[in-house]
């Protein structure tokens, strides 16, 4: 009997009511009086060196206020890199300059060149094109391994190369994962590009500047899964800030994918030019523009190899991988091919032998970051491939080949420096078969034939690491940040309670999902719980929402709040009913003596804690608020299996997909519906990376895919109706909820299974293709299936 | 959006005399031309709107059996009104864009525009349609130039589209998958004297008539009879969706496709 409320309950989504009804509040909701537009002028060419902007004309144009250049912000910081990788040879990484308006170079098509202020936004837009600018065309690099050549244009001048890192893991055992594969019975080798997507949140980026000359104080609305962390990274790296003339407030935001996680230039501009100015400054960016300018993700480029054994055990795995900085760093590009990549490579498996390199590079391309999954997604797509690949190979089934070398033990340490705590692949396998029916593919694959299609079926396991962590950990990896979050629960004088967390919602249904631990743990109605986020001078420090931590990360802390709230509040309840503290239980928000008929209600707990007119002042303070920090003792391991099922017209190589399960193990959930609604938007996101979206710049760095006329987004006629099961469930060892993370899964595990899939079908049709690239177009695979 | 006059005539010579001033550019339901000005593309110093024209809207048969759609009538209008009279012209216009789209955007706004991807201009050739302007009568064979390319003069209005109804017809879409226009759409029209095809989406020189295939159909009706043709891809768009040769191959399925479905 599924529950009504409470942990495992499935309420709606409370904020789907404002959401729903257009009373949302977004960045763009928020005008201030006196506010200023601005627009920023954007290089259209990808390399070229800066030999003059005149602003002459332009100043003089109607409703002009001001026109930024990079002039401007000499002394003034650039946007600092959040996570310092340290490379094979002992070197750290190579760490460019990031201005906020191009300095000396432009690097990319959509690098800002100049920020004009006006009364409006058309004003604004009139002047940028009566701004001058002389700019010499350099060659572009946009092809990461001609990057790499000597003698190829350096995107940074100051620079040695346009190598960021070149990053060996674990290097210790380099030599022993040659001589394993070396010495293999089989080594099944595949080449892969893992393409660059553009996050496309629905709601594109934001900001409003604000500056109070009466206090010195400076505030930034912006479109952020993270205001803290734009907070500490703006005000202390970038302006120069202090944290208590300094606040960011990320209102209601319309979806992320690790796109609005970082600190961007225009953020800086509009708090840099409020101040300036005296008088707010305003940024909504256009869809085109958010092409431009948005942290992009993915692109990778791998060879990966597995060796297996004469018993087709994995004995060795050895990947090398080319990936894309674009023209700057971003917040935390570093870290996704490296610490979210190279430690997740043994996947679900027992493969001993490990060696992951990995090489950043530089181009005049948009910056490459993090977007849903973040390395994870790069890390699964070339494993379960390989393996699909070897056991096409040997002749195996792929999911026998799967089943015979998954972990089975726990906690298991990998040869790439993670030790999962729990798990059970085997059981999510089980329940793939099981909810997939995948006995009955044989027959649908026949009656598909019947109709002229090929059939395919794709399987495969993927692991995530959620809630990265601990920050002692990642700090010596290179975190630039702590990675712990924070909660406080603010228990009001007639018992309702707002949590302040350090986590952001933007989609994930935090306001409902977290009053439903609170409120079980105190025996309370959810709706006196409600949830206070995305505003830095509200809630305490903690570090936002990204990596699927938000629950296992923040909702740890907020359990550790709300124990300490029960702590005190039964030391009340002991006090109003003479009792031992010890003998005191709270059960459906009544406090009772053990052995004893005696109670009192919650809310004559929190009015005695506001209204101590009867209360143990020589013992407890008044009121009724506890904070709390948490800082987890290790990553969290959600792991899973996942099937689908295509059609592809033999004729026109489109794909269909037909059917699409996915068997998650994300410990214990806390409200299966949104679990389930965010299952449903990673596997959208992952079947569009498979089959639609594709980020591409031509020879020059235009980019050609740079609207929806030419960038294809899934569309809901795109996707079948998923079989979504989540009741394999062992619970995360560490964390006080046993929760492990939800939101990335299924972006990260469906890729490969839908592109092993169209391999099987189009095998199926007697065609010798073992890889297609993605996104797997019905022109790319008409042409595999040519040959 | 740059500033620009806006007029709204009612009848077509207050129309044609609106457009003899400088930069002014005539506006159908605007699905491209507004997006386009909304970017700064374009820049008209006035638009004169054609939707208030009662005497362009509206779809009605003619005494020969002949279908006259008015050159404001949206695509909606076409597929609701169309649907009896000539059922493959009316599934063609209920298939472009989304319902938006549909509602705003005018057939002859598609014609004018003329884009190589566009589903119209491969009826209009198909069905050896008559393009009406407010000076003259253009066959399709005549109108269509290129990409983007059309016989219009300037300032030249495209009043209605007459229609001759084949015995049989379909139209075959196969989509892009980011705008959802025709990567390559093939109509098929079948008349008593004969076969006209006509291929849109493909080719660098916008749409065009399959003239091999017209004459193996026109002897044969069937899929069969298309055995052996297939279409060069030399001269055929190469871009993300799509290589040349994919095109053509591409070209010649839905041609099949289209036949089996019209006879």
């Amino acid at each position: 009997m599924p529950k009504d409320s409470g942990i495992g309950a499935s309420p709606k989504r409370r904020e789907d009511v404002r959401f729903l009804t257009g009373t949302g509040n977004y960045t763009d909701d928020i005008n201030l009086r006196g506010q200023a537009y601005v627009h920023f002028l954007r290089s259209d060419v990808a390399h070229g060196r800066i030999n003059g902007v005149n602003t002459d004309a332009a100043e003089g144009m109607p409703g002009v206020v001001r026109i930024f250049t990079g002039a401007d912000f000499e002394g003034v910081g650039g946007l600092p890199c959040g996570w310092q990788v340290t490379d094979r040879h002992g070197e750290v990484m190579q760490e460019p300059a990031h201005p906020v308006l191009a300095q000396g170079k432009v690097r990319h098509v959509g690098d800002p060149i100049a920020a004009v202020v006006a009364e409006t936004y058309e004003q604004a837009r009139d002047a940028a094109e009566a701004i001058e600018v002389d700019i010499e065309d350099l060659p572009a690099v946009i092809d990461m391994k001609a990057a790499l050549k000597d003698g190829a244009p350096k995107v940074h001048d100051d620079l040695t190369s346009n190598l960021c890192y070149d990053w060996g893991f674990v290097e210790e055992n380099r030599e022993a994962v040659d001589e394993a594969i070396r010495n293999a019975a089989h080594v099944t080798t595949l080449e892969l590009v893992n393409q660059r997507l553009v996050a496309n949140p629905m709601e594109p980026r934001v900001a409003v500047g604000d500056y109070s000359r009466a206090n010195d104080e400076s505030t930034l609305y912006t479109t952020s899964q993270n205001p803290h962390v734009i907070r500490l990274l703006m005000g202390a790296f970038v302006l120069g800030i202090p944290e208590h003339k300094l606040r960011v407030v990320a209102p209601d935001v319309g979806g992320g994918f690790g796109s609005k996680i970082f600190h961007y230039a225009e953020e800086a501009f509009c708090t840099f030019a409020a101040r300036q100015l005296n008088r707010p400054v305003k940024w909504t960016s256009s869809r085109s523009e958010a092409f431009l300018s948005d942290a992009q993700g993915r692109d990778h480029v791998t060879k990966i190899e597995l060796a297996l054994d004469g018993d087709n055990n994995f004995v060795a795995l050895r990947t090398d991988t080319h990936a894309n900085m674009g023209a700057y760093l971003s917040t935390f590009s570093t870290s996704v091919p490296t610490w979210l990549h190279g430690v997740l490579m043994a996947g679900n498996y027992k493969t001993p032998l490990i060696y992951v390199n990995v090489k950043a590079v530089f181009t005049n391309t948009v910056p490459v970051d993090a977007y849903r999954g973040a390395g994870r997604p790069e890390a699964t797509f070339q494993l379960e491939r390989v393996i699909d690949k070897a056991a096409r190979e040997l002749g195996v089934d792929p999911i026998a080949l799967r089943r015979q070398n998954f972990i089975t033990e726990f906690p298991y340490a990998t040869p790439v420096a993670v030790e999962y705590d729990t798990g059970d692949y085997v059981a999510t396998m089980d329940k793939l078969e099981e909810i997939a029916d995948l006995s009955g593919f044989a027959a649908r694959r026949a009656e598909s034939e019947k109709r002229g299609k090929l059939r395919g079926l794709g399987v495969n396991c993927y692991i995530e690491a959620c809630g990265i962590a601990p920050s002692a950990l990642v700090g010596q990896l290179g975190a630039r940040a702590g990675l712990y979050d924070a909660a406080t629960v603010r228990v009001n004088a007639t018992g309702s309670i707002s949590v302040m967390v350090g986590a952001h919602s933007h989609g994930q249904g935090h306001e409902t999902a977290f009053p439903q631990v609170v409120a079980e743990m105190l025996g309370i109605d959810e709706s006196m719980v409600d949830i206070v986020h995305g505003d830095s001078s509200r809630i305490p420090f903690g570090m936002g929402t990204y990596g699927s931590r938000s629950l296992a990360v923040c909702g740890s802390a907020m359990v550790r709040a709300t124990e300490k709230i029960i702590n005190k509040s039964k030391k009340i309840a002991a006090h109003l009913m003479e009792a031992s503290e010890a003998d005191i239980e709270l059960k459906d928000g009544q406090f009772t003596v053990a052995g004893t008929d005696k109670s009192v209600a919650w809310g004559d707990v929190t009015l005695a804690a506001y209204v101590p007119h009867n209360y143990p002042l020589e013992e407890i303070e008044p009121g009724l608020e506890e904070t709390a920090f948490y800082d987890p003792a290790n990553f969290t391991y959600p792991a899973g299996a996942y099937a689908c099922e295509v059609e592809v017209d033999p004729e026109t190589g489109k794909v269909t997909i037909e059917r699409f399960a996915a068997a998650d193990d994300f410990g214990n959930v806390v409200n299966p519906m949104i679990v389930d609604g965010q299952v449903h938007g990673g596997l959208a996101q992952g079947i569009g990376q498979a089959l639609l979206e594709g980020c591409v710049y031509d020879a020059d760095g235009q980019l050609l895919s740079a609207s929806y006329m030419d960038y294809a987004m899934p569309r809901a006629d795109d996707l079948p109706f998923y079989s979504v099961d989540h009741s394999c469930q062992t619970p995360c060892t560490h964390n006080p909820l046993g929760v492990k993370g939800c939101g990335e899964a299924g972006a990260i595990g469906s890729p490969p299974s839908v592109v092993n899939a169209v391999v099987d079908a189009l095998q199926s049709g007697g065609h010798k293709v073992d890889h297609v690239d993605m996104p797997l177009t019905p022109s790319r695979v008409w042409a595999a299936m040519q040959g | 959006m740059y500033e620009f006059e806006f007029e709204r005539p009612g009848s077509i010579s207050d129309a044609v005399a609106a457009l003899k001033t400088d930069e002014a550019q005539a506006l159908g339901g605007g699905q491209t031309l507004i997006p386009t000005m909304k970017q700064r593309l374009a820049n008209p110093a006035k638009l004169v709107s054609l939707t208030g024209i009662g005497e362009m809207q509206g779809v009605c048969v003619e005494d020969d059996g002949a279908l006259t759609i008015g050159g404001a009538t949206p695509h909606a209008v076409v597929a609701e009104k169309a649907a009896a009279s000539y059922p493959a012209l009316a599934a063609l216009a209920g298939n472009i864009g989304d319902p938006a789209v549909r509602n705003r955007g005018t057939i002859g706004g598609s014609l004018a525009n003329n884009d190589p991807s566009a589903c119209y201009p491969a009826a209009a050739l198909a069905s050896g349609a008559v393009i009406v302007t407010n000076a003259r009568e253009i066959p399709a064979d005549d109108y269509f130039q290129g990409m983007f390319a059309t016989a219009l003069e300037e300032g030249e209005i495209i009043t209605s589209v007459r229609f001759p109804v084949p015995r049989a017809a379909n139209y075959q879409k196969f989509d892009q998958a980011a705008s959802r226009f025709a990567l390559v759409g093939v109509f098929v029209a079948r008349f008593d004297d004969g076969v006209r095809v006509a291929v849109t989406g493909a080719s660098e020189d916008g749409v065009f008539r399959w003239s091999e295939a017209e004459a193996a159909l026109g002897s044969d009706f069937s899929a069969a009879a298309l055995d052996g043709l297939a279409l060069p891809a030399d001269g055929m768009i190469g871009d993300l969706h799509g290589t040349p040769e994919y095109r053509a191959h591409l070209a010649a399925v839905l041609t099949r496709r289209a036949v089996q479905a019209a006879a």
